[in-house]
């Protein structure tokens, strides 16, 4: 009879005591409560099957959120990816007070989102905000309610995230520019190389698995943070910076509907599950050079 | 030809020039090595010449024009690096034709070099390879081929050999060897190796601390070194440098009562593990010990205060505790001066005259 080796077992013990209480547990919580109806004080909750779902699908607000969300992840993702690539790759030259520009990119990750927030809402404020300031005051345009409007809060909400999220993604880019070997800079060089077609052909194929965990992580901070949400627009005006995370706190806490509130972390949770498996593929097939 | 005048490199924040007014010239369709200890100012030499630096003073010509501050690409020489540099993510072929593509040469001209270069290299089934799937041996000729496919007149080279097992070093020195030839390349090449350096060079331009001490053709650097580190540093096991002392018939070997003939003002005197033999009378020294190589044995020897190597045939190799007086023929002693420069011998000597090379084979029986 073959033993079962114990001691790996209980290594991972702990870590799957901790995962399964806080992520599986809740998950399928969610799903079970997504069932049934929302508990009330007289009336404990009873199995409706799908309604809450189909509740979901037919909700208007819902599909304005869905469409949020999209264009914030479809918005932030590739910007912050590139404002972080084009800041390393300055800061990884030589120049006069490089310690300083790269702390200076890197202050707004130390910041708690919640006091980055409060920051652009200062920024943001109607006339005495300092973008408002500036452009008045420069070039004479009127005063722009920049969170207040249904047209620009969605934007001035990306503008912040890509603002806090940039400066992260610049420190493994500039870790992953660490990892490229001088001599291939130089080689290039020597083949009469120019700096564009270096960083074209070289350096951004070189950097690509960097560029990928980027991704995956501004992925998922696309969904997961809404910390400023809270702070500078509560999801207004008229729902147009409401994004879906935000839309299932108001749904869970505030409409005190947590039957909904669940079928939503369930949408949540299938949506994020059909990404992860898009970037695991994407993994797989990306060729390892060493 | 690569003309290199008064070249002198500081680095910011080093006390000491990593070339201190180093001049040389590099004929046309010659093999000369940079050699010398890590940190001796060989590669910087190099990177000057290639303009991945630039000098803090002096003239770098090539082919007559001044490129002293002119880009590397403009400079025509192609360079291979000692891990090769070679682009992870592009296959060979691509790794090859870079600079060509780099450059918008056209795609037909492309083609026609890529099949040349693979021919002469023997890379044509690698050609769609990653250089991670290639040996050592083969990611060298990619290289190379880089190199070669530029059609630069003049190739640079930074230890290209330093990364290969000896079997294969062997292997590419000749082949090296023999593209330079075909090709009429002008080839500069670094190497802390000695023995790569007087197997594959034209010229040796031996250096240390950012200055040239000898240059010259690998025989008259090994026959007649005009500096103490170059006697040193030439020749496996290096010559033997023995200090002199005054003795009643001027200078003696320190240690003995031997006068090896030294003319005036010399303070060392060397002779090559390989140049001496025992014999009649002459150099007395103590076996120590051993060192077996195969055909031939190194016997390990006390002079005086020094210890020496005496290169035998294993056949005739004395055991250690074995007394012998040491030969030698006249234009294989060596004399320096207190500042290690090359004085030559004041005339015949006595004992070296006494030992002459025919002692050899008398010894093998």
């Amino acid at each position: 009879m073959r033993r079962i080796p114990l001691i790996p077992y209980l290594l991972i013990l702990p870590g799957l005591v901790f995962l399964a209480a806080f992520t599986h547990f809740p998950a399928l919580l969610a799903f079970w409560q997504s069932l049934h109806s929302t508990p009330r004080g007289r009336r404990p909750a009873t199995w409706t099957g799908a309604d809450n779902y189909a509740a979901m699908l037919a909700d208007p607000v819902l599909m304005k959120v869905l469409w949020n969300s999209a264009i914030y992840a479809a918005a932030t993702i590739p910007a912050s990816i590139v404002l972080a690539f084009v800041m390393a790759l300055w800061v990884n030259g030589r120049m006069p007070g490089r310690a300083f520009v790269r702390l200076a990119y890197f202050t707004p990750t130390i910041l708690p989102m919640v006091a980055a927030a409060n920051i652009w809402l200062f920024f943001y404020t109607p006339g005495f905000g300092l973008l408002d300031q500036v452009l008045s005051g420069l070039f004479g345009l009127p005063s722009t309610n920049w969170l207040g409007s249904d047209r620009s809060a969605l934007w001035a909400v990306i503008v912040v995230a890509v603002w806090k999220e940039a400066g992260f993604f610049m420190i493994f880019y500039l870790a992953g520019f660490q990892a490229v070997p001088p001599a291939l800079a130089e080689a290039a060089r020597i083949e009469g190389c120019g700096r564009w077609t270096y960083v074209r052909r070289v350096l951004i194929p070189l950097v690509a698995p960097t560029t990928l965990f980027i991704a995956v992580n501004a992925l998922i901070n696309a969904f997961r943070v809404v910390d400023h949400i809270f702070i500078m627009t509560l999801g207004g005006p008229n729902n147009a910076t409401n994004l879906l995370l935000f839309h299932i706190w108001e749904t869970g806490f505030k409409y005190w509907d947590t039957a909904q509130a669940s079928t939503l972390t369930i949408l949540l949770l299938v949506i994020l599950a059909a990404v992860a498996a898009v970037q695991f593929r994407l993994l797989e097939r990306r060729t390892y050079y060493r | 030809m690569v003309k290199i005048d008064n070249v002198c490199k500081h680095w910011p924040r080093s006390t000491t020039a990593a070339v201190n007014g180093l001049s040389l010239t590099v004929e046309k369709g010659t093999l000369v090595t940079l050699l010398g200890p890590s940190g001796c100012g060989k590669s910087t030499t190099l990177r000057l010449i290639a303009g991945l630096d630039l000098p803090t003073s002096g003239r770098i010509e090539i082919d007559g024009r001044d490129v002293t501050s002119v880009a590397p690409e403009a400079r025509g020489v192609s360079m291979v690096f000692q891990n090769y540099a070679l682009f992870p993510h592009l296959s060979v072929r691509d790794n090859i034709l870079f600079g060509l593509q780099v450059r918008r040469t056209p795609k037909a001209e492309q083609a026609l070099r890529l099949a040349e270069a693979a021919d002469l290299l023997g890379l044509a089934d690698l050609l769609d390879r990653r250089p991670a799937a290639l040996s050592g041996g083969q990611q060298q000729r990619v290289a190379l081929g880089r190199a070669v496919v530029a059609r630069k007149p003049i190739l640079l080279m930074d230890e290209p050999l330093s990364n290969l097992d000896a079997l294969l070093r062997q292997e590419m020195r000749h082949e090296l060897r023999a593209l330079q030839r075909k090709l009429g390349l002008t080839v500069l090449f670094v190497t802390h190796d000695q023995a790569e350096a007087m197997s594959m060079a034209d010229r040796i331009v031996l250096m240390k601390d950012g200055r040239i001490v000898q240059e010259d053709a690998p025989a008259d650097l090994y026959a007649r070194p005009r500096h103490a580190f170059a006697a040193r540093f030439i020749g496996a096991p290096a010559m033997n440098l023995m200090p002199l002392e005054p003795g009643p018939d001027g200078p003696v070997v320190a240690g003995t009562d031997f006068a090896p003939g030294a003319p005036d003002g010399a303070t060392q005197f060397g002779v090559r593990p390989e140049a001496l033999r025992p014999a009649a009378q002459g150099l007395p020294v103590i076996v120590e010990s051993q060192d077996y190589l195969g055909a031939e044995t190194l016997a390990l020897c006390r002079a005086g205060t020094t210890r020496i190597a005496l290169r035998l045939p294993s056949a005739s190799a004395p055991l250690p505790g074995t007394r012998l007086a040491l030969g030698w023929a006249p234009e294989d002693a060596h004399f320096f001066r207190a500042d290690d420069r090359r004085i030559e011998p004041a005339g015949a000597t006595s004992m070296a005259r006494a030992a002459p090379r025919t002692l050899i084979p008398n010894m093998e029986h």
